[in-house]
């Protein structure tokens, strides 16, 4: 009686969903980075390491990976040294205005780095920067006080914009951990540094680690602060040496080897940095969250309250609202360098870019709808290959789980090489030039995201709901129809805004695969202040600014109130 | 002298008051509990004995060491209050050994290593604990993670042991066992214990004298015999055991039960409660007989339930219903018939 029913059940709706969400992943996916492998390590009709050591080995790959490894290393530390403190200051303190403090050192998380870097750039560079103008012509300084484009330039800007990922960490570990393993260390005569010492830090370290690890996966194949800041002084690293390898010599063989070289450094990288990860938060190692509980006690800060308070509210204002005002005054100004006076300031740049710049309304227009297009497919792919990999059990899962992970370990400029190597006619299709080769881009580099927020959602649904709906007589499509979709919303719902909104301000992946008629916003931002329009650069970038800022408000406000309903 | 004393303590929580001058005091070697329904203030009120929570009014000592108190600003921190303590949660450090746990405390207060070694030794040995001395508390079971901590309040040799329902992640199998544990380990190191629960057989179990709390505010402290036996108020009353009430109206001199007959003769409220126009008639389902006899309760068996040892039996009396239990062998009136109940201890409130 069973045996048939089941056979019908894996050769039908089962299997034509594995089948999809396996040709999905390959598709997107895998196809792309095998095709980087491949002419990685097959040359002249042979496996070949000799001719990977000899690009690794020449002085402009070597120097880019070591700039990586040197500019990933020290924004891993800067970060996760400040990360790790405020998290402490605002979640185990008395220290004033602690949530709203705690809501400020999560804007970076909006801002896109690239733009931080041009208004760093703006306030910075050695001759024209506004701060090193002001200390040479006010203060009497012979040169700059700080010259942007350097290493520890380039590494502030990425620790301002990435140090979000430790705080975030650690303040849900320190949030939720149990008070009692903290008072339990007090009752046995530990004063308050004691305990931080000895059971805090011990216990939160997986959380400071395992954000520390998300950074330095983050900057090591961080393309636009380094582009913004680097190339000008000849700084490159892997990313950005990949874009410029392609980008001169259009697809020559060499460029294209050196590029899948260096792609393949950084999937490995990347895939070691996740492994290591994975071993750091390792089986449910230290669980320590909280059943019933009171508040965990707060140090008083006594003398230091004020001074602190001030040290956060400076690095607010120095980290976050600075820059953001100085890319909406130079966005304001008629021409770059002029002082900040009212007859220079216009909202003229602004209307020329929004209703009559054919090149910056095109960009728009690009962004909005290849967002909205990647945002929708990702998603319900997403949700498809979700519901595979939580929910069912098929043969064949395995290698769609394997699948599942490689998106999160594909870095930007990898998908970009793999689709152009995939998609520019040497296997029948040719989209180079054209927006769908960004779309399909996009689509594999957003669907972590997609699959992350699905899973989630889908592990909340209890496999006994699915289920009783089969018992009540109701069909596998009318189950998931009836059932697991109206259950999984807001996991879709969260996958569409995480996959949109990044793809609003996306430069890494466009910059690769933009032409004339086909630059998104981020794209023409980076080259109007590479051709010297420094000021329409700005106020695209406020512009877009504006554009996140009010969506990522809407979607906070939106969720927030759904939140509330339950 | 009283080894604990607790006096006029009061906290806050903005409007609401938590605990409401709060007076107990607790000898050497006693074990004393605070049992009541969950946000009555047990917790809050071990809290601030701990010392973790600051209270707004009152007094606490052990033997004639202040801790707390407000008015002459005064609060010694927790972590100089030479407690032990056992949490909910285990809370036993899962970057710590088992041994490393223990020793803790012997640590920070630089005992030197022969010592340390000596009394993580005897704490392990107590608890049964010894073989598992450098595993990690990650990898014991729930009674085993709470024995480790059991031994780290151990290991200073306290002479105040605070449980903060230290029993309540445990199966109710364990349960039992750890609650003789905790007797037998009292025995030995005589310390005093304050024990908080919402168990009810737990406390009287483990307890010499039992505090009952509703709302903030003490309703009775006695010997567990006396709280069950002689309790202060129908809350308490209803709290501890199965209970029953039955509401009476006095009406013309008589009398009646709500919604139901007169009562039967004999069958009165006490001479101080003699003025009160509305009363409850309160009685344990254990103690009321099926009679026969002329001067008693008159009533129908609705249900009757085997659950085991005890039948279990619901009478209709009018609009109202009384519970009866009775031993599996006795024999008892069937469903649907009528029959008398006695009630055998009868106890009044107004």
């Amino acid at each position: 009686m069973s045996a048939p029913v089941r056979k019908k059940f894996f050769v039908g709706t089962a299997g034509i969903i594995l089948f999809l969400s396996i040709a999905v992943l390959v598709v997107f996916v895998a196809f792309p980075v095998v095709l980087i492998l491949f002419n990685a390590f097959w040359t002249k009709g042979a496996f070949n390491l000799v001719d990977v050591a000899a690009v690794l080995r020449e002085p402009d790959t070597y120097q880019a990976l070591l700039n990586s490894v040197f500019i990933a290393g020290g924004t891993t530390i800067g970060s996760t040294i400040i990360g790790t403190f405020f998290a402490w200051l605002v979640t185990r303190t008395d220290l004033p205005y602690k949530n709203f403090m705690k809501g400020m050192f999560l804007v970076p998380f909006m801002l896109p780095s690239f733009i931080g870097a041009l208004a760093w750039k703006m306030l910075l560079s050695p001759r024209a920067g506004y701060i090193n103008r002001l200390f040479m012509d006010y203060f009497g300084f012979d040169g700059p006080v700080f010259n942007i484009y350097s290493y520890y330039g380039i590494m502030a800007v990425e620790v301002m914009y990435l140090f979000p990922f430790v705080f975030i960490q650690v303040c849900g570990a320190l949030e939720r951990m149990d008070p009692t393993l903290e008072e339990s260390a007090r009752i046995s005569g530990a004063g308050l540094f004691t305990i931080t010492r000895r059971i805090t830090i011990p216990l939160v370290l997986p959380s400071i680690l395992s954000g520390a690890l998300l950074i330095m996966l983050y900057s090591m194949a961080h393309f636009g602060t380094v582009a913004v800041l680097g190339i000008e002084n000849g700084i490159f690293n892997i990313p950005t040496l990949i874009y410029e390898r392609i980008h001169q010599s259009a697809g020559s063989f060499a460029a294209i080897r050196t590029g899948t070289v260096l792609a393949t450094v950084l999937v490995v990288s990347a895939a070691f940095i996740i492994w290591l990860q994975g071993k750091v938060l390792g089986k449910g190692r230290y669980q320590i969250i909280a059943g019933k509980s009171f508040r965990p006690m707060e140090l008083k800060l006594r003398g230091l309250r004020y001074p602190l308070l001030i040290l956060c509210l400076a690095y607010i204002g120095f980290t976050i609202v600075l820059p953001t005002v100085v890319i909406f005054m130079v966005g304001g100004l008629k021409t770059y360098g002029l002082p900040f006076t009212m007859e220079n300031l216009s909202l003229d740049n602004y209307k020329f870019i929004l209703f009559d710049y054919k090149t910056t309304k095109d960009a728009i227009w690009n962004s909005v709808s290849l967002g909205l297009s990647a945002a929708v497919i990702t998603m319900f792919a997403g949700v498809m290959i979700s519901y595979v990999i939580v929910k069912m059990k098929v043969r064949g899962k395995g290698i769609l789980e394997f699948l599942g992970m490689l998106p999160f370990s594909v870095p930007g400029s990898v998908i970009a090489l793999g689709v152009i190597l995939a998609w520019s006619g040497k296997f029948g299709v040719n989209l180079y030039n054209t927006v769908w080769i960004i779309l399909v881009a996009y689509i594999a580099r957003y669907m972590a995201f997609s699959l992350k927020a699905n899973s989630a959602a889908l592990e909340q649904v209890h496999d006994s709901l699915i289920e009783a709906a089969r018992a009540c007589g109701a069909s596998m499509w009318q189950s998931l129809r009836d059932i697991v979709l109206p259950l999984v919303r807001p996991g879709m719902f969260a996958a569409f805004f995480l996959i949109f909104l990044p793809s609003l301000r996306e430069l890494t992946v466009s910059i690769m695969l933009y032409a004339p008629t086909t630059r998104t916003i981020g794209v023409a931002i980076y080259t109007l202040n590479e051709d010297g329009e420094t000021v329409m650069s700005a106020a695209l970038a406020g512009i877009a600014l504006v554009i996140i800022i009010t969506g990522q408000t809407l979607i906070t406000g939106l969720t927030g109130a759904s939140v509330k309903a339950k | 002298m009283p080894h604990v004393r607790l006096v006029n303590v009061t906290k806050r929580f903005g409007t609401v008051t938590a605990v409401d001058n709060l007076n107990f005091t607790i000898e050497k070697g006693e074990c004393f509990s605070m049992l009541g329904p969950s946000g009555c203030g047990k917790t809050t009120t071990l809290r601030m004995v701990a010392g973790f929570e600051n209270m707004d009014d009152g007094e606490v000592y052990v033997g004639d060491r202040l801790l707390s108190s407000p008015a002459k600003n005064f609060y010694l921190p927790p972590e100089k209050r030479d407690f032990g303590m056992v949490f909910q949660a285990f809370a036993v450090w899962p970057h710590l050994s088992v041994y490393e746990n223990v020793a803790f405390p012997l640590r920070i207060r630089k005992v030197n290593s022969a010592e340390l070694h000596k009394r993580v030794t005897d704490a392990l040995t107590a608890t049964n604990l010894l073989d598992s001395a450098s595993a990690s508390p990650d990898d014991l079971s729930g009674g085993g993670k709470q024995r480790v901590a059991l031994a780290r309040a151990l290991a200073i040799n306290p002479d105040v042991m605070l449980l903060d329902e230290p029993l309540s992640s445990l199966d109710p199998h364990l349960r039992e066992e750890m609650r003789f544990e905790i007797k037998a380990l009292q025995r030995r190191y005589g310390f005093c214990i304050i024990y908080v629960t919402h168990d009810q057989s737990e406390a009287m179990a483990l307890s010499d004298r039992i505090l009952v709390m509703r709302g903030g505010v003490a309703q009775q402290i006695d010997s567990p015999l006396n709280i069950y036996a002689n309790p202060a108020n129908r809350f308490v009353f209803s709290f501890i055991g199965l209970s029953n009430f039955l509401e009476v109206h006095k009406a013309n001199n008589a009398y009646r039960l709500a919604g139901g007959d007169c009562l039967p003769e004999g069958l009165a409220p006490p001479p101080a409660l003699a003025g009160h126009e509305r009363l409850s008639l309160a009685s344990r389902p254990a103690e009321i007989e099926f009679s026969d006899a002329p001067n008693v309760l008159r009533g129908q068996v609705a249900r009757k339930a085997y659950l085991g040892e005890t039948i279990d039996y619901l009478v209709k009396l009018g609009e109202q219903s009384l519970r009866v239990q009775k031993a599996r062998h006795s024999p008892g009136p069937e469903q649907g018939t009528n029959c008398g109940l006695l009630l055998l201890r009868p106890t009044w409130y107004a």
